[in-house]
């Protein structure tokens, strides 16, 4: 990933280092940020404070499958912000909460580009469109078996 | 990825861009071959830098990301020799409310996407290209690293590309969650890994861009309608559309309406129509409200102001913008409240808090509106709301702090009805 950008400019890579390696790890902790800054040649504040700012990233672990809500415009219009609701209860957490045994989190997000598909659902990195709560109940029933 | 994000083809329709969505393996070079691809490559291969651009020019392409600036302007700004590096920026952040068109793009026909880069590439005498993909769209980044490695392993990235020497090479660089990002500036220097903050311009990154380099940026679907242009010559393109406003795009069609969906429209194609014809009416015979005309930034439209050709032009004279494609439909039921609210907390949610005016401006209207929508609201709040966001206006380094006001503006100037509704308390 390094060699992919000019000369002295390793830098770059923080970003997407930081995310490839929240997926493996779970959470950008203190060790994760010192690797980063090490490979990358910045000092760890530099990193600290692009963690700080990006919404992907993030300092605790989220759950195992991340359900991530859209309830902007277009989500909104067509049911996204009950669909948010429906996920609180059924779930039994709130924003950027996680369940106690650790197998969901859930977060209300801002536009993910599936407007002509609302409202829409990303768990993990997986797409789900036009989803009803019934459809949400079946998505959750579904990854919690595997 | 069950779900198929084209639609089948509607008379109604101008496919360009997407003519080669839904057949069988679109994404890939043979089918990409079989159809057109790399003609136009090889051709620009054998006209001058100078004409490539004119080409461009003469097609009256605006670039889609949301600003409408003219392309081919944009492409002769940046230098011809330079003694730095040259860089492509492909801006693949598509995060604007509303807007969901480059998904398509990338996932059912990137390699024409990656021609219009190298028809760039040649133009610029450029040979490294990044392609920025919103965290969010992973799969997309995944999708677009199989796609360049088999470009690679093809003969159409690297050295030599198709035979004629020329060399390029592209690399997909993810985002991690950052509307900002999408504003260019900002993209760059999240592409430097830092913090994605707007610059101060100029100088523009035609000359400094990407570390301090000469760089060309344009949208995903800006890249994607080189080809055609370049094999079909600027004019035909043009043609499609009207002038100044050359071509067709892929219009986002969202909200109230029966058959929501990508269609790709002719530019100047009538507003009622998409709405009434081509997105199927609205559910419930329902009467038409309002419309963001493309995505959230835009000044909303009453319904009575919608009856216009969608070109950039005739957007600017009814006082919003065309932007990004997405086009959000709102039914007479909508609560122009919550509306303007979700719209606020978005910007606040999103702005960098470079620039105060935006930090604080954005906060603000959200706490009046959601004080408003709680039932809280006071009959002066309407100016105050008014007044707060005209004072975010132009005074920015860049346009978030005008996108999260400008919608605020014309709905309450619009629709202040909505808003002396719900006042509980007569101040």
């Amino acid at each position: 990933m390094l060699a992919s950008y000019p000369e002295g400019r390793k830098r770059s890579a923080v970003v997407p280092m930081l995310i490839y390696a929240q997926d493996e790890t779970g959470a950008v902790t203190p060790e994760l940020i010192d690797e980063v800054a090490k490979r990358c040649e910045v000092a760890p504040l530099q990193v600290d404070e692009v963690v700080g700012y990006y919404s992907m990233l993030h300092r605790k672990p989220q759950g195992k499958y991340h359900v991530q809500v859209c309830t902007n415009i277009s989500c909104m219009l067509v049911g996204g912000t009950e669909l948010y609701e429906h996920a609180k209860n059924k779930l039994g957490i709130g924003h950027k909460q996680v369940t106690s045994d650790g197998q969901f989190s859930l977060e209300e997000v801002e536009c993910m580009g599936a407007c002509s598909w609302a409202p829409a659902v990303e768990i993990n990195y997986d797409f789900h469109h036009h989803v009803t709560p019934e459809k949400l109940d079946q998505l959750i029933e579904a990854v919690r078996k595997r | 990825m069950p779900t198929k994000l084209y639609n089948e083809p509607s008379p109604l329709e101008t496919r360009v861009l997407s003519k080669r969505f839904g057949l069988e393996n679109s994404h890939t070079l043979d089918v990409y071959l079989a159809n057109d691809g790399f003609k136009a490559f090889l051709k620009a291969h054998e006209m001058t830098p100078a004409q490539i651009i004119d080409e461009v020019k003469a097609s009256a392409l605006r670039g889609r990301g949301g600003a409408g600036f003219p392309t081919g302007m944009k492409w002769s700004f940046v230098p011809r020799t330079s003694p730095k590096p040259k860089y492509i920026v492909i801006n693949a952040d598509e995060s604007e409310p509303g807007t969901c068109k480059d998904r398509l793009l990338m996932e059912y026909d990137p390699y024409q996407m990656i021609e219009g880069i190298l028809i760039a590439a040649l133009a610029m005498d450029s040979h490294k290209g990044y392609l920025y993909i919103r965290g969010e769209y992973r799969y997309l980044l995944d999708h677009m690293d199989r796609v360049i490695a088999e470009a690679y392993s093809r003969g159409y990235l690297g050295k030599n590309i198709a035979g004629t020497g020329f060399e390029f090479d592209l690399v997909a660089h993810s985002g991690a969650g950052a509307y900002e990002c999408g504003e260019e500036t900002a993209l760059l220097d999240s592409l430097e890994g830092k913090r994605g903050i707007p610059r101060m311009k100029p100088p523009f990154p035609a000359v400094a861009g990407a570390w301090a380099s000469p760089t060309l940026l344009n949208n995903v679907e800006t890249f994607s309608s080189i080809p055609v242009i370049i094999r079909d010559g600027g004019p035909a393109f043009a043609a499609l559309g009207t002038p100044k406003n050359g071509g067709t795009r892929l219009v986002c069609i969202s909200g109230h309406v029966n058959k929501p969906g990508v269609y790709e429209l002719p530019l100047g194609f009538p507003m009622l129509k998409a709405i009434y014809e081509v997105a199927g009416g609205i559910p419930g015979g329902k009467k038409l409200k309002a419309v963001v005309p493309g995505g959230s930034s835009c000044p909303l439209l009453r319904a009575d102001e919608c009856d216009i050709p969608m070109d950039y032009d005739t957007l600017a004279k009814v006082g919003s913008m065309l932007g990004s494609g997405g086009m959000v439909v709102l039914d007479e039921t909508t609560d122009m409240v919550k509306f303007a609210l979700r719209i606020m907390r978005f910007y606040a949610h999103e702005s960098c808090g470079w620039c105060i005016p935006c930090r604080e401006g954005t906060t603000w209207l959200k706490k009046i509106l959601q004080r408003f929508d709680d039932g809280g609201g006071r009959h002066d709040d309407v100016a105050l709301l008014g007044e707060l966001s005209k004072n975010m206006l132009g005074r920015t380094f860049c346009a978030l702090g005008d996108a999260a006001a400008m919608p605020t503006i014309s709905i309450v100037d619009k629709f202040a009805a909505d808003f002396e509704k719900r006042l509980t308390v007569l101040v």
